[in-house]
């Protein structure tokens, strides 16, 4: 439960983010607990909209290693519908996948690669 | 519309009777059939009442019309019935209404007063003839409906059957109807005229159709469709694409009174709707007041609070987006009204369990009141110490202006939202009270549903506002929490946060040591501003600025904060002193401060234990031993995450296969954990997270310090200096570092640091340059002297005792090299070395304490002990190849000798003394040659060293006492070269005048010299080796020869030839014969012997006996022939098969009769008397007979003649080396013939 990457545009409001992100594992773990009693095999890896605040959506994901994905949007953003969520959070995935598969890099180290940093800029651009 | 009477007397018993079963009701659009209850309305029929084209209200829409009648005589319809039924039907038809229903009643009892009655059915006939001339099930009759009588109650049931269809079909009809033009209806949205809340009056009415039918689910479906519609639009609004309807929802929010939920329908905001003058919050509360109810009719009241969550924050933003001015504050007030309402419905209608059991739903609306209640109090200086000013007063006047009156239906309740809020704005301790209430109740919900962190948040908050308060003792409790949380899991933003927060409380509370703690932390922080840090740091500094005076008392922080050390290094390297030396240590402290910080001193605390008698412990041992680099490096551990990832254990796995063990398959596999326990207590124990405040400073006695020191930020190096006293080890444990009272402890250093301090006593070591010491040349030997605690003094000298065959070469220049005891050398001084008879004394340079001194000394070991090792004596020729292979094989073990040298120490009374082994570097081996009756002597001489040797001067010699023999040296060469691990034979031919002696003594020398070195400063000793020959005379020539059959040119394979073998005597009677194989008689004298064929190649098949014992007499030239039958296995030269002779030695034994010799021979078990060294020829003949070996030992004990095999010089095989041609046999098949 502790961050291996965070990012957040715009910068000002990161502390908030953090707050948010982090309160947001409460409701992660809620519902990964009810999940992995209903079905573990086949277990959908989005776990849909965590809680809305006022002004920002949370969203999470979670892989079968238990390494948690929050993402937090803007509410006012309504271009983001769920399919478009669960694609960026597939992508982000895949790109977590590529830097579990570096081999210089040791799982639970917080994560610097360039290329992670490069994909989830590109997505931030992309959305904002 | 019919008789009215009769339908007044009907009417009860139907509308009684009518929604008592059920009926399924088929839907169109694929809908899931439904039984439902009918429940209708009966009005009188007026035309006015008939439905108007494009009237849309579905609520009260006639859907059957139904005629009654109870006429029962044909004149009376075609009179008055008929017409009326006509008009009606043409009304209907008007009106194109195609759902009627005729009802004939029929009464027995007017059927008994008239008598000519025509058949009661002809009037239903007529009637269906006149009316219902397709649709025959549109004339029903009812028979006596007042009546209780069985006939009555089946035509009831089948009116009421009848009635029921019907209604329903039309119902049906008429809501397809109405769906379609409410869809036609929603299709124009796009039209610039359509308004929404036309269109919401319309489709409302449909849900209120299935609020009444009880389908509250699909009630609710129409609200969700109109609820998203909307949402839609707003989004679309936001978009830029407007709706001109929308534009009145934007118009500024004047009233904010909350969601009210407690009527069934608010038909206040109804009306506003209607009459389209409600605002966004208006529609939004209406629309979910009616959502709630039917969420409630449906027993689901979680999903209210959720919706409840979700349609205040999507309010919210849909007022931002419409761009709709609103007060300051009115949101919240809504918001804040509208959670308690929506909190308060739900508790209303539910009991405590249930609302225990599912606080997840509602602790969300818990949390956003509270939030809103928070915004509001600021909003309106609640919150301060000061109370509201009057800007703030004017802003909640209002604000609750805004609020309106309070609700008739709540104003009587004393806990309504509505006075909440008023109450908590009109004074700060109210709003105080209301906040920590919803607070409070905030954090226990989200406790208890597990959400630790929300709560932690919320806690947050309330500390925020207990600081605003200024009751910092409450919130520094709330803020450990949450900084625990934070920390345990790692979020390096929020723990800066709460940190500053918590530096603040601290402040307040005057916790000094907490707050210089947090402090440092603080200013070690990277998220931190630069300022900010340097502020923290100057608030630790001034406070150890201004708490000088009071000196003794300390104030323990810990180091990590402070500063980190990085690496450690020792000089001298291994971190192995002697007692006294000095040694640095040198630290590299990484200071996290922003500033340079002066320290007033730096030290290391120093933890001493002894061990003593312990091997580790001594100097060779650490010396040798602990060649590490001196440097040190600590894992760099990031102050901020004590309990990361990085301080877990890394995971120990390992494979595991489990076979199966009869067959080996696997059976499992998989991979085990070894270090499970301490990884899952790691989580557990995540408790003791921040480093305890209690960090104990040991008071050791041993305390490296360094004053005065700077810390600039980042690595600074911090040297320290000692002398090392008593020897032991020592641990470093804790560095501290002090500035004023202020102190930072590190307390623990990890890895484990130690240096070690030893004393020595002065030794002296001998030993041999090389593996091994060589004797008879001159040998470098390395004397080593460690000087220990002993400083040698010039004169000191070491006196050896010689020894007679050793000598001590003194050359004329000796260097002595002098090292520490670190293995770097110092200097070089020249050795004195005074030999006379008995000693040699050498004179030791001047060498300070703990140094060791280094000479080599070249000593020579004379061989002269070398030669009484002698080899064993003669063999014959065969056998002695043999046996040196074997010794070959067994061992390279050279002869050694072993000489003691006593040595005088100047530091001891005792002589040291010491064992050197010198290695005879040669074996040599002798052989006895014949040819005929000339005698070879062969001389081998192996070098066994990894020398190589030049040898020279070989010469044998007859050190006995027989003149008339004479050795003459065939050895062309008087110099040559053996290289390692060879051998070099010498050969000599004896030569003798008259009857050669029967032993030989000889002596073999020759000179050697290291081949590598060209000048020796000495001469050496020849290498001698001294050996006897004995019964060198040739006595015997066996001489076998093969013939092949007669007739046959060649030998063939499978075919018998015959061998011959003769025996002839050379010698006459010699001294060597007589034993007692000789018999005499008649002074004729003839020797027993035994010869025997033997092929060990089995290239030959013996046929017939292979052995037998001739009787030989004693004279020159005296032969004896023995003939043959062998037969050849194989095609090829085949060497001709092995004759043996034996003397064959009677038993000795006064009661056994000689036994015949043949009978023994017949038997084929005999005893070999033979050379314990000839035990490849004795396996050869067990070899030949298996049966022998068993035979003899059956036969041990018995008295049997003895063989004795001849002396190898006594007997020439002439034969030897000759073959013969064996050419295959003609009928070419192999033929295999095994000889057992």
């Amino acid at each position: 439960n502790y961050p291996l990457y965070i990012r957040s545009t715009p910068m000002e409001s990161e502390l908030k983010f953090h707050y948010m992100v982090h309160t947001s594992l409460d409701v992660v773990d809620e519902k990964i607990s009810t999940m992995g009693k209903a079905l573990v095999d086949q277990r959908e890896l989005y776990l849909g909209l965590l809680y809305p605040t006022e002004d920002y959506k949370v969203y999470g994901y979670v892989t079968n290693s238990k390494v948690k994905f929050v993402m937090v949007v803007d509410s006012s953003n309504t271009a983001l519908r769920d399919n478009e969520i669960r694609s960026m959070f597939r992508k982000l995935h895949n790109s977590y996948t590529d830097v579990m598969c570096n081999p210089f890099y040791n799982p639970g180290d917080r994560i610097q690669s360039r290329a992670f940093d490069n994909m989830v800029t590109s997505m931030m651009i992309q959305v904002c | 519309a019919g008789d009215q009477n009769l339908f007044t007397s009907i009417y009860p018993t139907l509308s009684q009777q009518l929604p008592r079963e059920p009926m399924e009701w088929r839907r169109s659009y694929g809908r899931a059939p439904k039984m439902i209850h009918l429940e209708s309305n009966f009005v009188q029929f007026k035309e006015e009442l008939l439905p108007k084209e494009g009237n849309k209200a579905l609520l009260t829409f006639p859907f059957l019309h139904i005629y009654w009648t109870e006429c029962c005589d044909t004149e009376v319809y075609k009179a008055t019935v008929k017409d009326d039924l006509t008009k009606w039907q043409n009304v209907l038809k008007a009106h194109s209404s195609v759902d009627w229903l005729i009802v004939v009643v029929e009464n027995d009892a007017k059927k008994k007063n008239k008598t000519n009655i025509l058949p009661r059915t002809s009037i239903v006939d007529k009637i269906r003839n006149d009316f219902c001339n397709k649709q025959s099930d549109r004339c029903v009759v009812l028979s006596d409906p007042l009546k209780d009588s069985s006939r009555t109650q089946e035509s009831w049931n089948a009116f009421l059957t009848k009635l029921r269809t019907l209604l329903l079909m039309s119902f049906t009809k008429n809501l397809g109807k109405f769906e379609d033009d409410m869809r036609t209806l929603r299709e124009k949205r796009t039209e610039p005229g359509w308004s929404f809340c036309e269109y919401f009056m319309v489709q409302e009415e449909l849900a209120f159709v299935f609020e009444m039918l009880q389908q509250f689910e699909d009630a609710l479906v129409q609200y969700d469709e109109l609820d998203a519609l909307f949402s839609q639009y707003v989004v679309n609004f936001g978009a830029g694409d407007g709706a001109n309807w929308l534009t009145f929802f934007c118009q500024p929010v004047k009233s904010w009174n909350g969601l009210v939920l407690r009527k069934p329908i608010d038909m206040e905001k109804r009306e506003l709707i209607q009459r389209q003058e409600a605002t966004l919050l208006d529609l939004r509360s209406y629309l979910f007041s009616r959502q709630c109810t039917l969420l409630l009719f449906l027993q689901r009241p979680w999903e209210v609070a959720q919706r409840a969550l979700e349609l205040l924050h999507s309010c919210v933003q849909e007022l931002k987006l419409l761009e709709v001015s609103v007060p300051p504050g009115a949101l919240d007030c809504w918001v804040f009204l509208s959670c308690l309402e929506v909190l308060q419905r739900i508790e209303g209608c539910c009991d405590r369990a249930q609302i225990d059991s599912n606080i997840a739903h509602t602790v969300g609306l818990w949390s956003y009141a509270t939030e809103k209640l928070k915004a509001l109090g600021y909003l309106c200086g609640l919150v301060s110490e000061k109370g509201p000013n009057s800007e703030d007063l004017n802003r909640t006047v209002d604000l609750l202006a805004g609020l309106g009156a309070e609700r008739p239906e709540t104003a009587n309740t004393a806990q309504s939202p509505y006075k909440k809020l008023r109450e908590a704005l009109s004074s700060v301790e109210a709003f105080e009270k209301h906040y920590l209430d919803l607070s409070h109740a905030t954090i226990e919900m989200y406790t208890s549903i597990g959400r630790t962190r929300s709560a932690k948040l919320v806690g947050k908050d309330v500390a925020e506002f207990y600081m605003r308060k200024r009751s910092a003792q409450k919130a520094e409790a709330h803020l450990q929490g949450a900084l625990k949380t934070y920390l345990a899991e790692g979020w390096a933003l929020p723990v800066t946060h709460t940190r500053k927060q918590l530096a603040e409380c601290q402040k307040h509370l005057g916790q000094i040591e907490n707050y210089l703690q947090t402090s440092s932390l603080l200013a070690s922080d990277g998220h931190l501003t630069q300022e900010e840090r340097a502020h923290f740091c100057q608030e630790i500094l001034s406070f150890a600025k201004q708490q000088v005076d009071s000196p003794g008392h300390r104030i323990l922080l810990p180091m990590h904060s402070f500063a980190q050390l990085r690496d450690l290094h020792f000089d001298p390297s291994n971190a192995v002193v002697h007692a006294g030396g000095a040694l640095s240590v040198e630290i590299t402290l990484y200071s996290q401060m922003p500033v340079p910080v002066h320290m007033d001193q730096i030290a290391v605390n120093v933890h001493f234990n002894i061990e003593k008698n312990s091997y580790r412990k001594t100097a060779e041992w650490l010396t040798k031993h602990k060649m590490s680099n001196g440097i040190i490096n600590f894992p760099a551990e990031t102050s901020l995450f004590p309990v990361s990832q990085n301080s877990s254990p890394a995971l120990e796995l390992s494979e595991m296969f489990e076979r199966s063990p009869s067959d080996n398959s696997l059976n499992t596999t998989g991979i085990i954990c070894r270090n499970v326990h301490m990884l899952l207590r790691k989580q557990e124990g995540g408790s003791s997270l921040e480093t305890p405040s209690g960090v104990a400073l040991e008071d050791g006695a041993h305390v490296l310090r360094c004053s005065s020191v700077t810390l600039q930020p980042g690595a600074n190096r911090v040297a320290f200096r000692t002398q090392a006293k008593e020897p032991g080890t020592y641990t470093l444990r804790q560095l501290c570092a002090s500035v004023g009272p202020v102190w930072f402890v590190l307390p623990h250093i990890y890895p484990i640091v130690q240096y070690d301090v030893y004393s020595q006593e002065p030794q002296l070591h001998v030993e041999p340059l090389a593996d091994s010491l060589l004797a008879g040349i001159p040998q470098k030997v390395k004397f080593t002297v460690t000087t220990g605690h002993y400083t040698v003094k010039n004169g000191d000298s070491l006196q050896l005792s010689n020894v007679e065959a050793m000598l001590i070469l003194c050359q004329t220049e000796n260097r002595a090299t002098i090292f520490s005891n670190s293995r770097e050398e110092s200097s070089v001084a020249s050795l004195r070395i005074q030999a006379s008879d008995k000693v040699t004394s050498i004179g030791l340079p001047a060498a300070p304490a703990y140094h060791v001194i280094e000479f080599e000394l070249e000593v020579l070991s004379l061989p002269s002990a070398s030669a009484a090792v002698g080899e064993r004596g003669t063999q014959g020729t065969p056998e002695i190849h043999r046996k040196q292979k074997d010794r070959q094989r067994t061992g390279h073990c050279m002869v050694t000798t072993d000489h003691k040298v006593s040595i005088d120490c100047p530091w001891s009374i005792y002589s040291t003394v010491i064992a050197l082994t010198f290695s005879v570097p040669f074996r040599t081996t002798h052989s006895l040659l014949s040819s005929g009756t000339r005698k070879y002597v062969q001389v081998c001489v192996q070098n066994l060293s990894e020398l190589d040797f030049q040898l020279s001067d070989s010469s044998l010699m007859d050190v006995g006492n027989a003149t008339d023999l004479q050795l003459a040296p065939l050895n062309a060469q008087c110099q040559q070269h053996i290289h390692s691990k060879q051998s070099v034979f010498f050969v000599w031919e004896i030569r003798w005048t008259r009857e050669p002696p029967p032993a030989l003594h000889c002596q073999f020398s020759v000179g050697f010299s290291p081949a590598s070195e060209e000048r020796l400063s000495i001469s050496l000793k020849p290498y001698t080796y001294e050996f006897q020959v004995e019964n060198f005379f040739t006595l015997y020539t066996v001489k076998a020869e093969i013939s092949p059959a007669v007739g046959a040119e060649y030998c063939r394979t499978g075919s018998l030839c015959s061998l011959e073998v003769s025996i002839t005597r050379l010698a006459d009677l010699l001294e060597v014969d007589k034993d007692e194989a000789l018999t005499e008689s008649d002074e004729y004298f003839s020797t027993k012997l035994m010869y025997e064929v033997v092929d060990n190649s089995s290239n030959w098949a013996v046929c017939g006996k292979s052995c037998g014992v001739v009787s030989m007499p004693v004279a020159a030239q005296a032969t004896h022939r023995v003939h043959m039958e062998v037969m050849p296995l194989f095609a090829g030269y085949l060497p001709l098969p092995d004759v043996r002779l034996f003397k064959y030695l009677p038993h000795h034994s006064a009661h056994s009769s000689q036994l015949d010799a043949d009978s023994w021979i017949e038997n084929d078990s005999l005893s070999v008397d033979k050379h314990p060294d000839d035990q490849l020829d004795c396996s050869s003949v067990r070899s030949r007979g298996s049966v022998a070996s068993v035979a003899s030992s059956e036969h041990k004990g018995l008295p049997m003649p003895r063989l004795q095999a001849l002396p190898a010089g006594q007997v020439f095989n002439s034969s030897m080396g000759m073959q013969v041609l064996v050419i295959p046999s003609q009928d070419d098949h192999v033929l295999e013939v095994s000889v057992t």
